[in-house]
């Protein structure tokens, strides 16, 4: 086995992650998604760090979960609010300004 | 020079199809709360790989960071919101699903084939060298010196995502809420004085004591508004017929 399976396995994550985006409604399972694709990418940063013998992809990995951790903070909120005043998480009722 | 063990081939064969099938789990399963267990699974999975591919130090604070505070924040969240119409998986917008997946299948071709056909030119050399003194020390030294100025700005960044949480979730209310005696005085001045008592509870006239089962009315109908509407909305409410007495006792008189 090579080092490059680990990145097959982050692009398939990463489609699923897509689709994920796209097809689903409820806001909740978008934003999972959205960090199962974020994931995707971080195990390709690691597989890479391994294969280049630095640790800078590690370092990038770690400043994307960071990163990810506010996302979902502030997502989760924002989820939460929506939710408050249409009463419902599913992205299709969000289209006041359509109407 | 980098060769992999056995073990980690092994490991890899075993954990990869599992991973990739929960991602799809993720996508097929109509509840939330099931894609976010299938979700926490493709974590673990993940801090698997990367304890095994020598990123020690990231594949722990996987565990820490994703499986246990996004996942759990993700199934608060949940709860919070409950369980309404959005789970459905019908599709709203007509042909989505065929253009999604058409998508989908190029991009995933597109990069499965880019990955098999690239060469990095070198071969793989592996983290011995970089991780002699330790994985978590050499990442520190790069922190601490080259990435000492994205640190600070994900710092930043970090509390202005916890103020931006505090003020989205901060509620201000829009009338004060009502007293006691207001809401009592609007009870008994409202339409009808059917719920001037309060509500009936549920269970307690369907010989079973629980909160998902309806309370019988004298007439041996069930009462829709002794359960609470989200267990209605869930579906999970039992039918209270199912409780009823089959024949009545009416050997007993009442003493005059």
């Amino acid at each position: 086995m090579n080092p490059y399976n680990y990145l097959y396995v982050s692009g398939l994550l990463f489609t699923i992650g897509a689709v994920g985006v796209v097809l689903r409604r409820n806001a909740i399972v978008v934003f999972m998604c959205v960090e199962l694709m974020l994931n995707a990418a971080n195990l390709s940063l690691v597989t890479f760090s391994r294969v280049n013998g630095t640790l800078d992809g590690q370092v990038v990995a770690f400043f994307t979960m960071v990163v990810a951790a506010c996302e979902v903070v502030v997502g989760l909120a924002i989820i939460v609010t929506i939710y408050r005043s249409r009463r419902s998480a599913s992205v299709d009722d969000a289209s006041l300004l359509k109407r | 020079m980098l060769t992999i063990q056995t073990p980690e081939t092994v490991m890899f064969w075993i954990l990869a199809p599992l991973c990739v099938l929960a991602a799809l789990g993720m996508l097929l399963v109509k509840k939330a709360v099931h894609s976010a267990l299938l979700l926490a699974w493709v974590m673990i999975t993940l801090a698997i790989f990367y304890i095994a591919q020598d990123a020690l130090f990231l594949g722990i604070v996987q565990i820490v960071v994703y499986t246990g505070a996004v996942m759990m924040l993700f199934l608060f969240i949940l709860m919070l919101v409950g369980v309404d119409a959005s789970d459905s998986l019908t599709e709203t917008i007509p042909g989505l699903r065929a253009i999604a997946i058409t998508a989908a299948l190029g991009f995933g071709g597109l990069l499965v084939s880019l990955i098999g056909r690239a060469t990095l030119g070198h071969d793989a050399y592996g983290l011995t060298a970089a991780n002699a003194e330790g994985n978590v020390q050499a990442l520190a030294h790069l922190l601490f010196s080259t990435y000492v100025w994205p640190f600070e700005v994900v710092s930043a960044l970090l509390i202005t995502a916890a103020l931006g949480a505090m003020v989205l979730a901060h509620h201000q209310r829009a009338v004060p809420r009502p007293t006691q005696r207001e809401q009592a005085i609007a009870r008994f001045r409202g339409e009808s004085l059917g719920s001037a008592a309060g509500l009936p509870n549920p269970g307690v006239f369907a010989r079973h004591n629980a909160v998902d089962v309806p309370a019988l009315l004298p007439d041996g109908s069930a009462a829709p508004n002794s359960i609470s509407a989200t267990l209605k909305a869930r579906g999970d409410m039992l039918d209270s017929s199912q409780f009823e007495l089959s024949e009545v006792d009416n050997t007993v008189t009442e003493e005059k």
